[in-house]
């Protein structure tokens, strides 16, 4: 098969973390392993790309690539792979790498392997269903290239110790393509370290009853320290936190050393996306809940009294 | 505007499919109905169509069960249903889908195409980007807020930490997350009233598809189950319980 090309991604002005996890990946594929970079600072950032396995890096630096959604990257990505033919393409999960696969595949007429938690070979793909309780291994027919859209955290990022030629690539978009236009952008940060590096998480569902009680899960979380509060999709569709929080098949993939579930009951689009955290503890209500059965320790009880005393308790630990 | 908003019937949305012998979902004798996820898209239609003047066509592919995800949009306030529905198309993969959506988009004619981000069932969560380059229109994709302005779409798009503010001029396909507005209630009249209301149902033919062209690039090689999480100790007293959590949290050296 052709190289194995990793469809990179820019964040904060750094490489984003998944890149590195498809490129140490697609080195153990074989054949060559190229990277494709778009937007502002990719080319300063194109050398670490080396560092983790692209033997060549296409990069571009132009904003347009970030002022107008997708369109632009995926001229310039089918413009590269009609020029160089790379058997299989890997894309992180994410909301920008996600819009620029499918667009990709109406253009090359190739297949699609969604939500893929590894690659086997050239056309063989893994993926998970039905909240991860089942493994899928998919054969990839059709022309090259094929493309793999993988969930983040599906791989260990490791280093290689090599180095990218990295090539400039001209930046012909059309106009056309430039029609939507970023107007405004606007952070949300919450306070504290992020869902996907906390090596605490502590996630509330329906049985926290209230958007206000979420107050309890941010008092606990400070109390702790390095922990960030998420939250399950029911609770997000209703309104009580922003769709950033979402922990599940939709939303942030987690692993961290331990996850506090409070008032979740446990629905397989939520436990996709945090059942291979090190450590579980679970707080419910329902002796039956699903959550509880894969919990190291679970708690049967009143989540809104619970979690107010371990706050206390951990207050305690620390000041003493 | 004219919108085009696509639903999805899916079997069971609470809970979890059952697969057939075939590797495929079960969809015809279940319980099953629109798409939650789709609520939100039919929603965002409407009150774009509302707010600039024009109608909502619901778009469906599916088995002919899939007619009920159709009745549940045409009751939300939906003008007209179309419904592709070909054995043919049972199994079909994203592209296949997406192609045949494609068709039948471009006959019924659009200003704007609304989606759900991802279908609860399947998950992949790529088709309206691939609709969209098929159509060729822009994708405001990932939308929390969706409204018509000057004649101009307005979105706030989601990113991993906030979210940009995108406009841009029909033609274009929206894709809208979950939670991003209140779907309506159908009242009893509207129930009634959407059984009267035109669903057209075009043939692969009608379409300018061919069976040859329709089938799937992927097969399921093998299904097995993922090991499962052993479950642990389970404590029954509260207060027990937060003494057991404080202590698992030292044992694991998070505090």
């Amino acid at each position: 098969m052709g190289a194995v090309w990793v469809y990179g991604e820019l964040f904060e002005g750094n490489v984003h973390p998944t890149t590195l996890e498809l490129l140490t990946k697609a080195r153990s594929l074989g054949d060559g392993t190229e990277a494709v970079l778009l937007g502002p600072g990719a080319s300063e950032v194109a050398p670490t790309l080396g560092e983790y396995g692209a033997q060549r890096v296409f990069a571009a630096d132009d904003a347009v690539y970030t002022d107008h959604l997708a369109q632009p990257a995926v001229h310039t990505l089918h413009r590269l792979v009609e020029e160089h033919r790379p058997g299989m393409i890997l894309f992180a999960m994410t909301y920008v790498a996600r819009d620029v696969a499918g667009r990709l595949q109406a253009r090359t007429g190739s297949t699609l392997l969604s939500n893929a938690t590894d690659i086997l070979g050239p056309d063989r793909g893994q993926t998970q269903i039905f909240g991860g309780t089942q493994i899928v291994d998919v054969a990839l027919e059709g022309p090259d290239p094929k493309l793999v859209v993988v969930r983040p955290k599906s791989f260990e990022p490791q280093p290689s110790g090599g180095t990218a030629e990295v090539v400039e690539v001209p930046v012909d978009v059309p106009e056309e393509l430039k029609r939507p236009t970023v107007v405004e952008r606007h952070e949300e940060a919450a306070a504290g370290p992020k869902l996907e590096e906390a090596p605490v998480v502590i996630s509330g569902g329906r049985g926290l009853q209230d958007a206000g009680n979420f107050e309890l899960l941010r008092e606990l979380a400070e109390s702790i320290g390095k922990a960030a509060v998420g939250a399950t999709r029911a609770v997000v569709d209703s309104g009580w936190v922003p769709y950033a929080m979402q922990i599940g098949q939709t939303g942030t993939t987690v692993k961290p050393d331990v996850y506090i579930a409070v008032g979740i009951s446990g629905a397989t689009q939520h436990m996709v996306g945090m059942k291979e955290s090190k450590r579980i503890i679970a707080i419910n209500k329902d002796p039956d809940a699903p959550i509880l059965k894969i919990a190291d320790v679970g708690v049967v009880g009143d989540a809104l009294k619970i979690v107010p005393r371990v706050t206390e308790a951990v207050k305690a630990q620390k000041g003493g | 505007m004219n919108v085009v908003v696509l639903a999805k019937y899916i079997p069971n949305p609470q809970g979890t499919p059952d697969l057939g012998d075939d590797n495929l979902v079960k969809r015809e004798g279940v319980e099953g109905g629109l798409d939650p996820g789709d609520e939100f898209a039919v929603e965002a239609a409407l009150q774009l169509a509302e707010q600039s003047g024009g109608e909502v066509t619901v778009v469906s592919m599916g088995p002919e069960v899939a007619l009920q995800a159709v009745q549940k949009a045409l009751s939300m306030n939906c003008s007209k249903g179309v419904l592709i529905s070909d054995p043919a198309l049972r199994g079909s993969d994203v592209w296949v889908t997406a192609r045949v959506l494609a068709a039948a988009i471009k006959r019924a004619g659009f200003d704007v195409v609304v989606t759900g981000v991802e279908s609860t069932d399947g998950s992949t969560g790529t088709l309206p980007m691939t609709l969209a380059e098929l159509l060729e229109v822009p994708a405001l994709s990932f939308a929390r807020h969706v409204e018509a302005k000057d004649g101009n779409i307005r979105i706030e798009r989601q990113t991993e930490t906030g979210y940009d503010v995108v406009e841009c001029a029909p033609p274009a396909l929206v894709s809208v997350t979950a939670g991003a507005n209140n779907p309506r209630y159908p009242t009893l009249k509207n129930i009634m009233q959407a059984k009267q209301k035109p669903v057209d149902r075009p043939s692969l033919a009608d379409l300018g598809l061919s069976g040859d062209e329709v089938r799937p690039t992927q097969q399921v090689a093998e299904i097995r189950p993922a090991p499962e999480r052993q479950g642990g100790e389970i404590v029954e007293d509260e207060g027990e319980g937060v003494q057991r959590i404080v202590e698992f949290l030292k044992e694991a050296k998070v505090l």
